[in-house]
């Protein structure tokens, strides 16, 4: 039996950016551009301190296979390359550039040769674009399908269901054509039938725009979905397009769906069309201690502050500030972090809205379960995560959980669920891993024995 | 600067919190609570003080000597009392409320780790304990007269108004009416949906009863599941066995049970096929004992039997993870 949709939240918009065309902001004078902002591995610096670097200019290559190349946005000299504190908790090298204000764009940037699904590939390696909702997982990785016909729809993915954030949207109006020819790109190389782009319904300008767009037998379609968060879940969007589930430990590849933001799909396009890489962004800052909330376009790697600063500064004294929107976005320790790929916006609150709930005890009343897209129990999950059973972890199935927060956003006893669930996978790991290698060790010594009694 | 919060997500909440929950269950009750005074007087009002006090009080007193932080803010001993209350006889003496009271806070939920980990629900448990223990006063009942005005208003006969018992003290509940087969003697509709009828002081008036519920239904802190299947069950079943189903329906503690007890939250599934479980499996043992059983009510059995069974239910009717692949 299908079920219509699936659970979640309704929270609230804020979409108070939606209407400002992005402006770009004035060149920071220093930016920190990490080697790690994809999944994979790190990127290889190939300029050296002291090198002179312009805008569009390589910095660091892709190393192997699930990596990604960085590109410079600022035209300045490499001060220093070492490791840099990432919101993470961990270290990460970083190449420091210190800007020269110029903003010279390298020479010779062109448009690359695409003729074949091979070069188109090799196209968006080069391109550095990565998934810019969120994930940071290289595009070139997500689009190198074994066997074309495996792909049955691909989904455009301009949901953008967190609150605040609008930059998807600003892409949608303002680079509609880009993502277009992402979208032709897409049909030509990689045979797709069938493209559908899911936008919510709270955006009716994007989705006029696109439907305008469509001509009869174009093979796209737009579908209006409801503002349902997490709706822009990949999981999530794939059942409310295509009414297919992903079974736990396959990738959206095998049950024919792929899906790709739109502001990544927009990215590739432009590099294939001008041979300008990723190297700056979209930015939303928002949030109630922004004094001029907007959009703005910010190189990759300049420092928050300097972001915010351009935003007018602060009202009040922020006190907590995110990568991201408030479900899922990452708190930062301090405003020397920089705009990475995947940054979407950036958040500062103050400290009425950056004040943490009180905790009480777990009253039993469901709603967590009632609100989880993918019908967990998170309030099961985190008994049996305090009784450290990761057995039980197991049948839950909390490996399955994205994290997107609808169970701690709706709990009335403020339970850090997301916490949990997080804790939780990595004891459900370590349980497992634990299991195989005793397994091993069993039937290591029991053939051992065999050889012993020939 | 330097002292930013640092968070795991979600970094944004909904309003509610349990003590708003708890309240908005403290404003359903009001309707019932105002009925039950004007039905049975002043004194239903402090019998329900007095369970209140002493449920808020022994939960602090308890809290206090074992060092917990204390959770009298959350509201829930308030709602406890007024639960207990509502399942009391009008006359019961004050003492043995309290006892009940207490009986409920420490015994039935404190002991048990306090709110959200008792497994029984403690004013049904505690009014069972009073039942055995109390058999004389808890089933002392009043049967009230309902007021000329209203007699004149519904057009009710003289021999309706006086709620089919000459003795307006101390008479047979419909319930026990409708055991022994006195169906004549039973009180007209009328006066069982306002509550003019003998039973234990909250659980009389129907309306004030289904407003209260119909407002919990609106705030959303209870679903439909359980009060539907519940009471849906007792209807159909007493429909088949020809026990006058209407007349069950409003009789007794099912209203109140169905839709302020079987909806508790710590005591019942979690899941909306479980609480449907739960609803139906309520009505079945209700209808058995009214029946069959040695006791004319059977409301507070039957949700303590399935309190009993609510985490195997849960555990049952777990909705399979999206995606999910076994083991």
């Amino acid at each position: 039996m299908l079920k219509k949709s699936l659970h979640g939240v309704r929270v609230p918009h804020r979409k108070n950016t939606s209407e400002d065309k992005p402006r770009r902001i004035n060149t920071p004078a220093v930016v920190n551009i990490p080697m790690s902002m994809h999944i994979g591995a790190p990127a290889k610096p190939v300029v050296k301190v002291g090198d002179d670097v312009k805008v569009g200019q390589l910095i660091a290559e892709a190393d192997g296979f699930v990596s990604s190349p960085i590109y410079s946005g600022v035209s300045g000299k490499v001060k220093r390359i070492g490791d840099m504190l990432v919101s993470s908790g961990g270290r990460v090298p970083a190449v420091t550039i210190e800007t020269d204000g110029k903003q010279e764009m390298l020479e010779g940037i062109g448009p690359p040769k695409v003729s074949s699904l091979q070069e188109l590939l090799e196209a968006v390696r080069s391109s550095g674009v990565v998934g810019l909702g969120g994930a940071g997982f290289p595009t070139a990785v997500k689009l190198s399908v074994k066997d074309l016909s495996m792909i049955d729809e691909v989904i455009i993915n301009g949901a953008e269901c967190e609150p605040y954030i609008t930059s998807d949207t600003r892409t949608m109006i303002d680079d509609a054509d880009l993502v277009w020819e992402g979208i032709e790109l897409l049909q030509k190389y990689l045979r797709v039938k069938r493209v559908i782009i899911g936008i919510e319904d709270n955006k009716p300008r994007c989705i006029a725009n696109f439907r305008s767009m469509c001509k009869p037998g174009c093979g796209v379609e737009v579908k209006a979905l409801p503002a349902n968060y997490p709706q822009g879940g990949e999981k999530v969007l794939i059942f409310n397009t295509i009414g297919r589930i992903v079974p736990e430990g396959k990738l959206p590849i095998d049950v024919g769906a792929v899906v790709v933001n739109c502001t990544t799909l927009a990215a590739v396009a432009k590099y294939i069309k001008t041979g300008i890489p990723l190297y700056e962004k979209c930015v939303t800052v928002d949030g109630s201690a922004v004094r001029n909330p907007q959009n703005v376009i910010a190189p990759i790697g300049t420092p928050l502050k300097d972001i915010f600063e351009f935003c007018g500064g602060f009202k009040s004294d922020p006190q907590k500030v995110l990568y991201g929107g408030p479900m899922m976005g990452i708190a930062v320790p301090d405003l020397e972090q920089p705009v990475l790929k995947n940054t979407n916006a950036i958040l500062a609150f103050d400290a009425k809205d950056a004040k943490l709930p009180q905790e009480t005890s777990c009253i039993k009343c469901g709603r967590c379960i009632a609100h989880c897209p993918l019908n967990l129990a998170p309030a099961d999950i985190e008994t049996a995560f305090r009784l450290k059973d990761a057995e039980t972890l197991g049948r839950l199935k909390v490996n399955l959980c994205m994290e997107c927060g609808c169970c701690a956003y709706v709990c009335p006893a403020n339970r850090n669920l997301v916490q949990v669930n997080k804790l939780a996978k990595v004891m459900l790991r370590d349980y497992q891993s634990a299991q195989r290698a005793a397994e091993e060790m069993l039937k290591k010594s029991r053939d051992a024995k065999k050889e012993g009694s020939k | 600067m330097n002292n930013m919060t640092v968070s795991v997500s979600p970094h944004i909440k909904d309003k509610t919190n349990t003590t708003a929950i708890m309240r908005d269950v403290l404003i359903a009750l009001c309707p019932a609570l105002i009925a039950s005074a004007v039905i049975f007087g002043a004194r239903a009002l402090l019998v329900t003080a007095v369970c209140v006090a002493f449920a808020v009080g022994s939960e602090w007193v308890f809290e206090k000597t074992v060092k917990k932080p204390s959770t009298i803010g959350d509201l829930s001993a308030a709602v406890t009392g007024v639960l207990l209350a509502f399942n009391l006889p009008v006359g019961i003496p004050l003492w043995q409320a309290a006892f009940g009271s207490i009986v409920a806070i420490v015994v039935v939920k404190q002991l048990f780790g306090g709110i959200g980990q008792n497994f029984a629900n403690p004013a049904i448990t505690a009014r069972i304990v009073m039942l055995l223990a109390f058999s004389g006063t808890m089933t002392a009942w009043v049967t009230p007269q309902i007021p000329e005005v209203l007699s004149n208003l519904f057009g009710l006969s003289a021999a309706d108004a006086s709620s089919g018992a000459a003795d307006a003290m101390s008479s047979a509940t419909p319930l026990v009416l409708l055991k022994n087969g006195e169906t004549e003697s039973l009180p007209a509709v009328v006066n069982m949906l306002l509550g003019y009828r003998g039973g234990c002081l909250g659980e009389t008036s129907a309306v004030a009863l289904i407003i209260g519920g119909v407002y919990l239904l609106v705030r959303r802190v209870i679903s439909w599941h359980t009060p539907v299947a519940f009471v849906g069950t007792v209807f159909l079943l007493t429909l088949l066995l020809g026990k006058q189903p209407d007349y069950q329906v409003l009789s007794g503690g099912l209203l109140l049970g169905a839709v302020f007890m079987a909806t508790d939250y710590s005591t019942t599934p979690s899941t909306n096929w479980g609480r449907v479980i739960f609803g139906i499996g309520c009505g079945l043992v209700t209808v058995l004992i009214r029946v069959w059983g040695n006791y004319p009510e059977g409301v507070s059995f039957s949700i303590l039997l399935m309190n009993i069974l609510t985490p195997y239910i849960s555990r049952l009717t777990r909705a399979k993870p999206l995606g999910g692949v076994k083991a």
